[in-house]
């Protein structure tokens, strides 16, 4: 549809975004012996196109000769209108081909605020937004990604999610997919049945809720043959996954312009609000030669100068030191002006050291999450960083050129008084005092976000903050801040908090919610220009939804959860001792280098931690409350690489 | 080329300037997305570009006249500086055409001389395709009026100031295209080939549309040329700049 959607282009802000013609694009070929595969990120170009997840997928399928997969983005409000002037529907940035032409849309869900974006595609593709109202014509809608960790909120609009890896688990699908499709495409609820049977894959149709009154009492499979509970997928060895191979390099700007290497999968740090780290266990390094060849090839191709080694924490792979040094010193072609990134800086001296090494350019920023202000705070979330590793950090940073600090901090946590709130003006004042030795520049950016909790983690059962109490803490906090020279503050809207909560541990009737906000025009509420709190509160009260019971009311110990159908491979036991744990201010260590407490992960699904190294990376504490300033043996047992060659240990 | 001690091109051995076109789909992308382009594409071919000193090198390109996003053109320029005079000028096209976007092509290339005054100075007209929706009678006494007008007063803003000049001495020439400039483009609309001044202020291609209230609507641009004046004769910015003067193009205005 190039030739309709170009004179379209000529009327919009950034035209570039929907043109495609990326270096590593692909023009697959579509035929009858192959499915077709839309993936969609529901937000702008800018924001979709250097996720990783929806690349890697892109690759995969497409070396496949029975499948064929396009990529598409949300179209800013801007085009999205001049597309339904004209009756013009959503449309891969590949080929410009229509999306209701598509076998299967799949959607990448990282966040809960994009959830009415979803429909909104959806609807742009000319598909019934509500699962129950597909025929056999309208292709599939999928989705993956974090958010597909509490799936329910979205149940009525997508007709199969993917839980955990998506490597191995597209290549199923598509088997099932094609079968199908071979047969004629004959009733839809034949092969949503079908793809309930494939691991890892959630068919939301083939479960029913159940409630009593407010209060789900159960989930449970419509039949037989539709399994009770849907683990997650998990890919055991990285290094069989060198993927992205070919990174698109986008033509215009984007969030992340440069190449990004996954450097490991999984943390273990145990941190109990990030729902990440949990989710993803265990953890999974991939090879250091690998990593290197990756950098090296992937410089080349694309010409790319910048480098981001990516994971949950990049300062913990075992090999962070050789790897960031090795590609320092390569002078082979192309290699001269590149400079790594870690996106994910580790609190300690040790990771700034690194820091320094690596960055070429300009020292003027860095950026750390000590996550709460107090230690006592941090043990709660069990983020054990001691407040001399900061420090430590801080002082080797400005030391070594750095002039501005960001650090990153949650409000609205478990336990918090306001000593806690006010201790993170504190630290970032001792920050500046420790900065001002080294240049009277030196300046502290306090970053605050409002604590949303997440499913599969500790905090599941926590009551979240109010917007009313959320918003006294921002004031406590800013009012303090304001005396303090060099401390600046920011911080995240706490109606949006608010917003994410509600998706976040929303049950099934929350897509009533969702569908009545997209309905009353509310896209891109991600976006603070387009944010509006008031068509989130009115669509729940539309629906009798009681806005306190779903976010601010703290769950009872075997309250059923609108996830407990569904497997991160955790415990729940597991999750509540760790809960408990929290509220009596007990911390819990690093299980890659400390003996395992059993959360389920490894032991569930028969598959271990890939480390390289029985020592934990030099630096700071390591949560693990002993100096380890320069690495520390810690006897544990480490298991080889599951197959194959690669590292052992 | 020895001793690259000279203070503005300290670390520059060699420059050249480079030709291009932009057509298709790659019209949509913008100046700026069109400098990381270049960027990337030169670290790519491996060729020993000169970096800015101090904390954020930056590769040393120059660019000419920004061309508006949407339009396409046949004729956009890069200067690029290199840390060493070991580079095949000549092999340019063939090298770097493969590595840039479609419907980017790399045309030709000359070894820049050392005192060649950069694009965004020494251009002084740029010549353009536009193709219009109209009647046909509409455009010809469109071009008709513009064209016997003795004087053409546009308002226009800059920098929040609003100022009144006469444009007409900038329209160096306008009428229809001739058949060979636009038989790639779209016939169902009208072409017109305009010769606009860019110093001492340029006029815009919006710019000259808007004037003596025309009854047509703009659809699509394309550059076909950039022109550098030089004692009367209009040289085009590659053999301007050329070491030597190769196959000059010398066009009468």
């Amino acid at each position: 549809m190039w030739a309709q959607l170009e004179p379209l282009l000529d009327r919009v802000q950034k035209p570039a975004r929907y043109i495609g013609c990326e270096d590593g694009m692909q023009i697959p070929e579509h035929h009858a012996g192959a499915v077709s595969w839309l993936l969609t990120y529901p937000d702008t170009y800018e924001i979709g196109l250097p996720n990783q997840g929806l690349q890697i997928l892109y690759e995969i399928l497409n070396e496949r000769p029975d499948a064929a997969a396009e990529r598409a983005y949300a179209p800013w409000t801007d085009l999205e209108a001049e597309l339904r002037a004209v009756g013009l529907p959503l449309f891969s940035v590949d080929t410009h081909r229509p999306a209701p032409g598509f076998d299967i849309i799949a959607f990448n869900m990282s966040s809960e605020l994009v959830y009415t974006n979803l429909l909104n595609c959806i609807d742009l593709a000319q598909v019934p937004v509500r699962s129950e109202d597909r025929s056999s014509e309208h292709p599939l809608i999928g989705a993956g990604g974090h958010c597909a960790y509490n799936p329910e909120p979205l149940g009525d609009f997508v007709d199969f999610y993917v839980l955990g890896d998506g490597e191995e688990a597209v290549s199923e699908i598509n088997v099932v997919v094609n079968t199908w499709k071979q047969a004629g495409k004959p009733d839809r609820e034949s092969v949503l049945r079908e793809l309930s049977k494939v691991e890892g894959v959630y068919v939301p149709a083939m479960y029913v809720p159940e409630y009593d009154g407010k209060r789900l009492t159960s989930i449970t499979p419509k039949y037989s043959d539709v399994p009770d509970t849907v683990e997650k997928r998990t890919v055991a060895d990285l290094a069989e996954w060198p993927y992205p191979r070919n990174q698109l390099v986008p033509l215009t700007e984007v969030v992340h312009d440069r190449l990004s290497v996954e450097v490991f999968r999984g943390c273990t740090r145990g941190c109990r609000f990030c729902q990440a780290g949990m989710i993803t266990r265990p953890v999974r390094e991939r090879p250091a030669e690998q990593v290197r060849s990756m950098i090296q090839e992937g410089v080349r191709r694309t010409g790319y100068d910048e480098v981001a080694l990516t994971s949950l924490s990049t300062a913990d792979f075992s090999d962070i030191a050789t790897v960031v040094g090795d590609t320092m010193d390569d002078e082979t072609a192309g290699m001269g002006n590149v400079s790594v990134s870690l996106p994910s800086l580790r609190v300690d001296a040790f990771t700034v050291g690194i820091a320094a090494d690596l960055q070429r350019g300009r020292r003027s920023g860095l950026t750390f999450a000590p996550e709460a202000g107090t230690w006592r705070m941090r043990q709660v979330i069990n983020k054990l960083i001691r407040e001399e590793d900061l420090y430590n950090a801080v002082e080797s940073a400005f030391s070594q050129g750095w002039r501005r600090m960001k650090l990153y901090f949650l409000i609205g946590l478990p336990t918090e008084t306001d000593e806690d709130t006010l201790g993170i003006a504190e630290l970032a004042r001792n920050c500046v005092a420790i900065g001002r030795k080294y240049t009277g520049s030196a300046s502290v950016t306090v970053s605050v976000g409002g604590f949303t909790p997440k499913p599969f983690t500790p905090f599941q059962w926590f009551g979240q903050n109010t917007e009313v109490e959320l918003n006294r803490k921002i004031h406590l906090l800013r009012d303090d801040v304001r005396k303090s020279k060099g401390v600046e503050m920011k911080w995240h809207d706490p109606k949006a908090t608010i917003v994410e909560g509600i998706n976040s541990r929303g049950d099934r009737r929350i897509g009533r919610v969702i569908q009545h906000v997209w309905e009353a025009g509310g896209k891109f509420q991600e976006w603070s220009e387009h944010f509006d709190y008031e068509k989130w509160i009115d669509a729940m009260e539309a629906n009798g939804l009681d806005l306190e019971w779903y976010t601010y009311r703290h769950r009872e110990e075997n309250e059923v959860f609108p996830w407990d159908h569904l497997s991160a491979g955790l415990h729940k036991d597991f999750l509540w001792q760790d809960w408990r744990d929290s509220l009596a201010e007990v911390g819990l260590e690093d299980c890659r280098w400390t003996p395992c407490y059993d959360c389920g992960a490894c032991t569930g699904y028969g598959i271990e931690h890939v480390v390289a190294s029985a020592v934990p990376p030099a630096g700071g504490s390591q949560g693990t409350g002993q100096d380890l300033a320069s690495g520390h043996e810690i006897p544990v047992t480490l298991l080889t690489r599951p197959q194959k060659s690669g590292v052992s240990a | 080329m020895s001793g690259a001690a000279a203070n503005p091109n300290s670390g520059v051995a060699l420059k050249a300037r480079l030709r291009y076109s932009k057509l298709g789909k790659v019209r949509f992308t913008s100046h700026r997305d069109m400098a990381r382009i270049w960027e990337r594409t030169l670290r790519r071919a491996g060729l020993p570009v000169a970096y800015s000193q101090g904390y954020s090198p930056r590769a040393k390109l120059a660019f000419g006249l920004a061309l508006p996003t949407t339009f396409e053109s046949r004729a956009e320029y890069v200067d690029f500086n290199f840390s060493t005079d070991d580079v095949d000028v000549t092999g340019f096209a063939e090298l770097l055409t493969p590595l840039l976007p479609v419907g980017v092509t790399a045309i030709d290339a000359v070894v820049l001389r050392g005192d060649a005054v950069s694009l965004q100075q020494a251009v002084t007209s740029t010549t353009w395709l536009l193709q219009v929706e109209a009647a046909p009678e509409a455009v010809l006494s469109w071009i008709e009026r513009v064209v016997e007008a003795p004087a053409i007063e546009l308002t226009r803003e800059r920098k929040g100031k609003e100022t009144t000049d006469d444009v007409r001495p900038a329209i160096h020439a306008l009428r229809l295209s001739e058949p060979e400039e636009c038989s790639d483009a779209d016939d169902s609309l009208i072409s017109i080939t305009a010769e606009l001044a860019t110093q001492p202020r340029a006029l815009r291609p919006n710019e000259l549309l808007s004037v003596l209230a025309p009854e047509f609507t703009f659809r699509r641009g394309r550059r076909l040329h950039q022109w550098i004046a030089s004692d009367g004769a209009q040289l085009d910015p590659l053999s301007a700049g050329a070491t030597q003067t190769p196959r000059a193009e010398l066009c009468a205005s």
